[in-house]
């Protein structure tokens, strides 16, 4: 992006710091890391989004389109992005589900794009203006088939700006789509935000394919590799399907050879990559006997909970998980080796508490606080959690 | 210095607005502000609840725990949250709307705006009152703040109710 564009779009955002909310700052995310299309079909808690997109996208050259489904929301995304656009679509829960299949389409034709899902109540219509975490793992397996993805948590609203635009680079670093979960507490909040001077936001380009045109191979490269993407438009004539396909990119719906190559490569650029995205916040943790491992609005109370307990000498440290997708498990198998116990809270009834428990490999304790209804978790609620685990319980 | 702050009443009424006027303004005072709501699916009548937090450090837990100031616009609100705040704390009521036996601040915000012309700015002037009474907020930054959430062609009637509010207390 060029400084004149940068200065054009960030005059229509208004004064820094902005006291906005969580969905607005993630659609000033997008702009500013050059999303030019935006699809996408209104629901609670996520309709700010759309509503600020709505405003911002015919301003600056964009496209803004109402669906009429989720299904189409994506759908849309999808053929924008290979018409060479920076796509991006909200939705919650229940648009979240409609999603599923057209993720995968998007996964198995390494199509760049960025899906903000502000959790509510489920299941179903559930709480529609009730906060939740229960789309953690909807996020890394609602498709079918083996596939990765990235998946990343802020945990205020100066982060879903600033993971917003991380999202964006990612996407089109990897050729995935990558989803950023907030939830509706983090959504409707509004809190200071800092929108980032044109030096501080970095801007990443899909590859493009650059040799002849004839010998072009869409889907080709080693067993990790990111193919260029040959937009349409540009001259490189690509075969775009969710059926498995050649790195020609046509059909081979029948070769377990063809299908196990391109769905490993698949996995394997983003699996091989996994060390460059985890994305960790550590607090406390030096001397910590026990850990609070927590992501998006429930880290915010973890934070509390941790300091009050330092007042009272406990030695509890405190990590947050920023990079939910792909998960962390190094790092988690790390903390298990020097702590005796982790406590992990969360807006579900046990979801990253079995990712955790894994990597953990039995090396300490793990002890899970769900909440769900709708209200966030107090700090008081945690820190009797922690005591109750330093003091041997389980639960 | 960190102040906890909710606003209950029923929807219609403001409270949300209110918060985030109260919220910006603090941010326009160099502050660290967090605005949360809670609401039901209706677009008026049901319970609403803004909670705000404004710190000179950064804040981690968002929501109110024990709120150093309680406004209360609706008896219901008044019955659900008026036992939450703190013996430090001050509960601001609606003198008109808000039966209580706690020792309060009451302000006829309604009447008062009814008499300005427009029930609707009753919560503008409530946020004057809070203003003058709690010091969490520069009067300077609240105008400015109200002036950057209000309609246009409203400015000084809002202006109006937020000096009516100063006035009350």
């Amino acid at each position: 992006m060029e400084k004149q564009e940068y200065d054009a779009i960030r005059k229509l955002l208004g004064e820094s710091p902005a006291f906005i909310q969580g969905d607005v700052a993630c659609a000033y995310g997008a702009v500013l890391a050059g999303c030019r299309f935006f699809a996408g079909y209104p629901i609670t808690p996520a309709t700010e989004t759309a509503e600020s997109m709505a405003a911002l996208m015919p301003r600056i050259g964009g496209t803004y389109i109402q669906m009429e489904d989720e299904i189409a929301s994506i759908a849309a995304l999808i053929g924008a992005s290979w018409a060479g656009e920076k796509t991006m679509t909200t939705t919650s829960g229940p648009g979240f589900s409609l999603m599923q299949e057209n993720i995968g389409y998007a996964c198995m034709t390494e199509t760049p794009c960025v899906i903000v899902d502000v959790q509510r109540s489920g299941p179903s219509t559930g709480q529609p203006t009730e906060p939740a975490q229960g789309d953690m793992m909807q996020a890394r397996w609602g498709s079918h088939g083996d596939y990765e993805i990235i998946a990343l948590v802020p945990n205020s609203v100066q982060e879903c700006l600033d993971l917003v635009i991380e999202a964006f680079n990612l996407a089109e670093r990897f050729r995935v789509p990558v989803i950023v979960l907030t939830d509706g507490e983090v959504g409707h909040m509004r809190e200071k935000t800092v929108i980032p001077e044109f030096e501080d936001v970095e801007h990443v380009e899909r590859t493009r394919p650059t040799g002849p045109k004839e010998s072009y191979v869409p889907f080709g490269g080693g067993a990790a590799a990111v193919p260029p993407m040959g937009s349409f438009g540009l001259g490189y004539r690509t075969y775009v399907t969710g059926l498995t396909h050649t790195e020609k990119g046509l059909p081979a719906t029948s070769s377990a050879e063809e299908h196990t190559k391109l769905v490993s490569r698949l996995c394997e650029k983003i699996r091989q990559a996994s060390d460059s995205l985890v994305r960790l916040e550590e607090r406390y943790l030096d001397d910590a006997e026990f850990a609070v491992v927590s992501y998006g609005i429930t880290s915010r109370v973890a934070l509390s909970a941790v300091r009050l307990l330092r007042r009272r000498k406990r030695k509890v440290g405190y990590l947050r998980l920023i990079g939910l997708w792909p998960f962390p498990e190094e790092q988690l198998f790390r903390l298990g080796k020097q702590v005796k116990g982790i406590l992990v809270p969360e807006m579900n009834l046990g979801q990253m508490y079995h990712p955790i428990r894994e990597a953990v490999r039995g090396k300490c304790r793990v002890a899970h606080l769900p909440k769900i209804g709708g209200e966030i978790h107090t700090p008081a609620e945690i820190v009797e959690a922690v005591e109750r685990l330093m003091a041997g319980g389980r639960r | 210095m960190k102040k906890e702050i909710q606003l209950a009443g029923f929807g219609g009424q403001g409270i949300v607005l209110s918060g985030v006027v109260l919220g910006e303004a603090a941010i326009l005072d160099g502050l660290n502000a967090v605005q949360t709501q809670s609401y039901g699916p209706e677009s008026r009548g049901g319970a609403a609840r803004a909670d705000v937090i404004i710190s000179d450090t950064p804040i981690d837990y968002p929501k109110v725990v024990s709120p150093d100031i309680l406004v209360v616009l609706s008896q219901p609100a008044y019955d659900k949250y008026g036992g939450q705040v703190g013996k430090q704390g001050l509960l601001i009521i609606d003198s008109d709307l808000v039966q209580c036996d706690d020792d309060a601040l009451g302000v006829p915000f309604s009447k008062m705006a009814d008499e300005l012309g427009r029930r609707i700015v009753a919560n503008v002037i409530m946020l004057g009152t809070l203003a003058k009474v709690s010091g969490c907020v520069t009067r300077d930054s609240l105008e400015r703040a109200v002036l950057r959430n209000v309609p246009k062609g409203t400015e000084e009637l809002n202006l109006s109710a937020l000096d009516a509010g100063f006035r009350s207390a």
